[in-house]
């Protein structure tokens, strides 16, 4: 029954994974040529779903690796948001640079909010941050000077021609979300990444290994906080125009979870997968309008509990397929 | 003097509204993001069966029994199946089923906010003094919530049943191993919190209008009555809405934008300065 | 005569971990049978696969000739076998009173009741009112045992009834084991005190890595025999 193996490898990359990579390189690479030859509705819809995805892969970041739900995280999505626009159309900051600004405000803010959402846990703590996303949406409604409660535009893009400030927008998006996976991407592979997995596997017995359960928590809250204001950034960048609502909507959250449950959660190509099945689905069905919000609902419920992996973590199951291998597996010799 | 009274009043409300939120975290750890909607869901029920004809207070009793059945085929055939160490199965099932009901009652009811027309009560009042007068509704609606709180704080120390409920969120494994059903209990706790529900929204149409999209404003009301209170006391659920009801009240006085905004400070400023919240039971 | 319980070639998985290979077990009416083993050599999984709180195969386990491998816990205990699980594990928000009501759920008749048990263990008519886990680890236990004894069964499975305690307080409540037994109950007790499970037992089962080492008659077994096959060696 037992043998022993002579010796082992451990191994981390695929031969598969090595070719898909090297195609999403070539992918990226002819994606970045799209403003010279593409129309520009497509560079329009690129930047949403670039906005979609990185605050998908980063609500997985915080769910999947970090075990903690939040359906509050739309509160960074319009700071970063309100934080571009602010520094674009009262202290002149090129819009493009206020976009990685913005994300930078939302995190370093997300750690003094994290000292009142950490007091929580679970279900309550979800509820929580929406509480909180909640106030920072009032708050804002509050102060005149970005509009209050009808919101503004972004006036500092005005001078530039159209064209160039669309192949702009769709660049820097382009450059967001290669940035993003790449942070993503590198973190799980670290020892931070292994230590992540631990956490959510078993808290206790993590500390008891000697793991900063907190202060890998909150550097975990704090990526997925700066993500979100960067996705909130670039949005509203995209969009030209912001109001409380729109920034601090719920909806944000909402489709996070339904990217993620869809694509499948704890992975990073899930919420690619999630990302793009979401946009095809809006440009099919959002004409049903409340239909097409019932059938997404339901198919989130039934996904959750009667194909919990996923669309991605299906195929890894069913075929093996890693796109993005942050796993070390073991091959006996 | 007048707005604090007002605040009570209201935090009997909102007592209603907590109360089945904390049945239903306090018996098995089921946290329902859509819990407000539901609420609203026995709104429209009530409105539906006024419009079919009965008086409203008939529809609110016709309405009970539905919520009962409705909640105990929910927990029985899906959020049972969504229970576990991992919160995220029954976040995303209760957050799918809050957009559902939004969506339909916005299908069936169009979003214009409508009211349970009483005939005049819901605007009656006691004159306690020339200056002070009092609605006769939020008393009897603080008249409930005191009568609920009560009878749940009884059923769970002094019966069966609550013994079972108790017994059941210590440790499911045991309980299952005395005989117990636990599927079939935790079906039963989340139906007598529907009830609940389908009270409190049908109270919340008599008093005020009512529209589709209202119900997560209500969930992060009875959410933060539920934390602020302390959890595992139903007194202490209908004490932290009190609470809330005071703060929105004296909030709505100095300014109507920042009732509701006051209400979530106060909240977040008792979660940072006593988490446990200002009655709690502490549980094993 | 017939086995009142049995189980043949019983295997059992904790996930993909499996714990126990292939146990022939049997039991007798009116028989005290123990099962002694190290850590981790599937005693508690034993049990636990016999009230059905580890899904085992439906025939593997005959309760008088019907199968109930895989049956839900409930089932099992209204045909009447109960156990006082590992480590006590009474109810903390429940009194001890109310501890020992919900043994009373599977609502079988029999000679057990609150009366009976406050007889036995006069101290916990005393501290009838008190939070089950405020009493001591032996009053503890005290009240599992009585929790299960409300359900009257006619098996009584013991799962490290002495984990814990002191040996004068695990004298005090095996001394109760005969009053327990004299009306014609069958009780299998896991222990990890040899000797006393070689005391009150007739016959003995040691289990070594989920398998049966040795079984006999408690008082024929040497003690060589059975350190031999506690250890494996």
């Amino acid at each position: 029954m037992h043998t022993t193996p002579s010796s082992y490898t451990v191994v981390r990359g695929t031969r598969g994974s090595m070719a898909l990579l090297a195609f999403a390189v070539l992918l990226v690479a002819f994606a970045a040529s799209l403003p010279f030859w593409g129309e520009s509705s497509w560079m329009r819809e690129f930047v949403e779903i670039a906005c979609y995805f990185i605050f998908a892969m980063m609500w997985n970041l915080m769910a999947g690796y970090g075990g903690m739900v939040s359906i509050g995280q739309q509160a960074f999505f319009g700071l970063g948001g309100y934080v571009m626009l602010s520094l674009g159309n009262f202290w002149g900051v090129n819009p493009f640079v206020a976009i990685v600004l913005g994300a930078l405000v939302a995190g370093l803010i997300s750690i003094p909010v994290s000292w009142v959402a950490f007091r929580l846990q679970g279900g309550y703590f979800a509820i929580g941050t929406w509480v909180i996303a909640e106030v920072a949406r009032l708050s804002i409604a509050n102060v005149s000077a970005v509009g209050g409660g009808s919101g503004t535009t972004l006036t500092a893009l005005r001078g530039i021609e159209k064209a160039t400030r669309e192949s702009v927008t769709y660049w820097m998006a382009l450059a967001c979300v290669v940035a993003s996976i790449t942070l993503v991407y590198g973190f799980l592979r670290s020892k931070q990444g292994l230590a992540l997995l631990a956490i959510r596997d078993n808290e206790v017995a993590a500390r008891s290994q000697g793991i900063a359960v907190g202060r890998m928590k909150l550097a975990v809250y704090a990526v997925a906080a700066f993500g979100a204001g960067l996705a909130g950034a670039l949005y509203f960048v995209g969009n030209l125009r912001i109001s409380p609502d729109a920034a601090f909507s719920v909806n944000w959250s909402a489709f996070a979870i339904f990217m993620v449950v869809i694509g499948g959660i704890g992975r990073i190509e899930g919420p690619l997968v999630g990302a793009l099945v979401f946009w095809a689905m809006n440009k099919f069905f959002s004409d049903y309008g409340t239909w097409y919000l019932i059938g997404l609902g339901l198919l989130a419920i039934v996904m959750t509990i009667y194909f919990k992996q996923g669309l991605w973590g299906f195929v890894q199951q069913r075929w093996g397929w890693t796109l993005f291998p942050t796993a070390r597996r073991l091959h006996l010799k | 003097m007048e707005t604090i009274i007002q605040g009570v009043l209201l935090g009997g409300l909102y007592g209603l509204f907590a109360l089945g939120l904390s049945l239903m975290f306090g018996v098995m750890r089921l946290t329902n993001t859509a819990h407000g909607d539901f609420i609203i869901l026995g709104s429209f029920s009530t409105l539906t069966l006024v419009g079919l004809g009965l008086s409203p207070w008939l529809a609110m009793l016709v309405t009970l029994p539905l919520a009962w059945l409705l909640g105990y085929a929910l927990q029985r055939y899906v959020l049972n199946g969504t229970l576990g160490k991992d919160p995220l199965p029954s976040l995303v099932v209760t957050f799918g089923m809050s957009i559902v009901v939004q969506n339909l009652l916005l299908e069936l009811f169009s979003a214009d906010p409508r009211s349970i027309d009483t005939g005049g009560f819901s605007t009656q009042g006691i004159a306690f003094s020339p200056e002070l007068s009092v609605g006769v509704l939020p008393v009897v609606i603080l008249a409930l919530a005191l009568t609920v709180t009560a009878g749940l704080q009884w059923m769970f120390k002094s019966t069966a049943l609550g013994r079972t409920f108790r017994a059941v969120s210590d440790d499911r494994e045991i309980a299952e191993l005395m005989g117990l059903n636990a599927r079939k209990v935790y079906a039963l706790a989340t139906a007598l919190a529907f009830v609940l529900v389908g009270m409190a929204g049908s109270l919340q149409g008599v008093r005020t209008t009512v529209s589709p999209a209202d119900g997560p404003a209500l969930l992060l009301f009875a959410f933060e009555a539920v934390i602020m209170g302390g959890m595992g006391s139903f007194w202490g659920t209908l004490a932290g809405a009190m609470l809330l009801g005071l703060t929105q009240q004296v909030g709505f006085r100095l300014d109507p934008g920042w009732g509701i905004w006051g209400g979530h400070l106060m909240f977040l400023f008792v979660l940072v300065l006593r988490p446990q919240g200002l009655f709690p039971k502490t549980r094993g | 005569m017939a086995a009142v319980l049995q189980t043949q070639q019983l295997k059992a998985f904790y996930g993909d971990a499996q714990a126990i290979f292939g146990i022939d077990f049997e039991l007798h009416a009116g028989e005290l049978v123990a099962i002694i083993g190290a850590n981790g050599a599937g005693k508690s999984t034993f049990l636990k696969c016999l009230t059905g709180l580890v899904k085992a195969d439906g025939p593997s386990i005959t309760w008088k000739g019907q199968a109930i491998g895989g049956m839900a816990p409930g089932h099992i205990v209204r045909q009447g076998l109960a156990m006082v699980p590992e480590g006590r594990r009474l109810f903390p928000s429940l009194s001890v009173e109310e501890n020992l009501l919900m043994g009373a759920c599977a609502q079988r008749k029999g000679p057990w009741s609150l009366q009976r048990l406050y007889q036995m263990f006069p101290i916990l008519q005393e501290k009838r009112h008190a939070p089950g886990t405020s009493l001591s680890g032996g009053q503890q236990q005290m009240v599992a045992l009585g929790r299960a004894l409300m359900s009257n069964p006619e098996v009584l499975l013991c799962d490290e009834l002495s984990l814990g305690l002191a040996p004068i307080v695990i004298r005090e409540i095996y001394n109760a084991m005969p009053a327990i037994t004299a009306e014609g109950m069958t009780v299998v007790i896991v222990e990890q005190d040899v000797s006393m499970a070689r005391r009150v037992s007739q016959r003995l089962y040691c289990f070594q890595e989920g398998l049966v080492s040795l079984q006999g008659s408690s008082g024929d077994l040497t003690r060589e025999q059975i350190s031999q096959a506690y250890f494996g060696v």
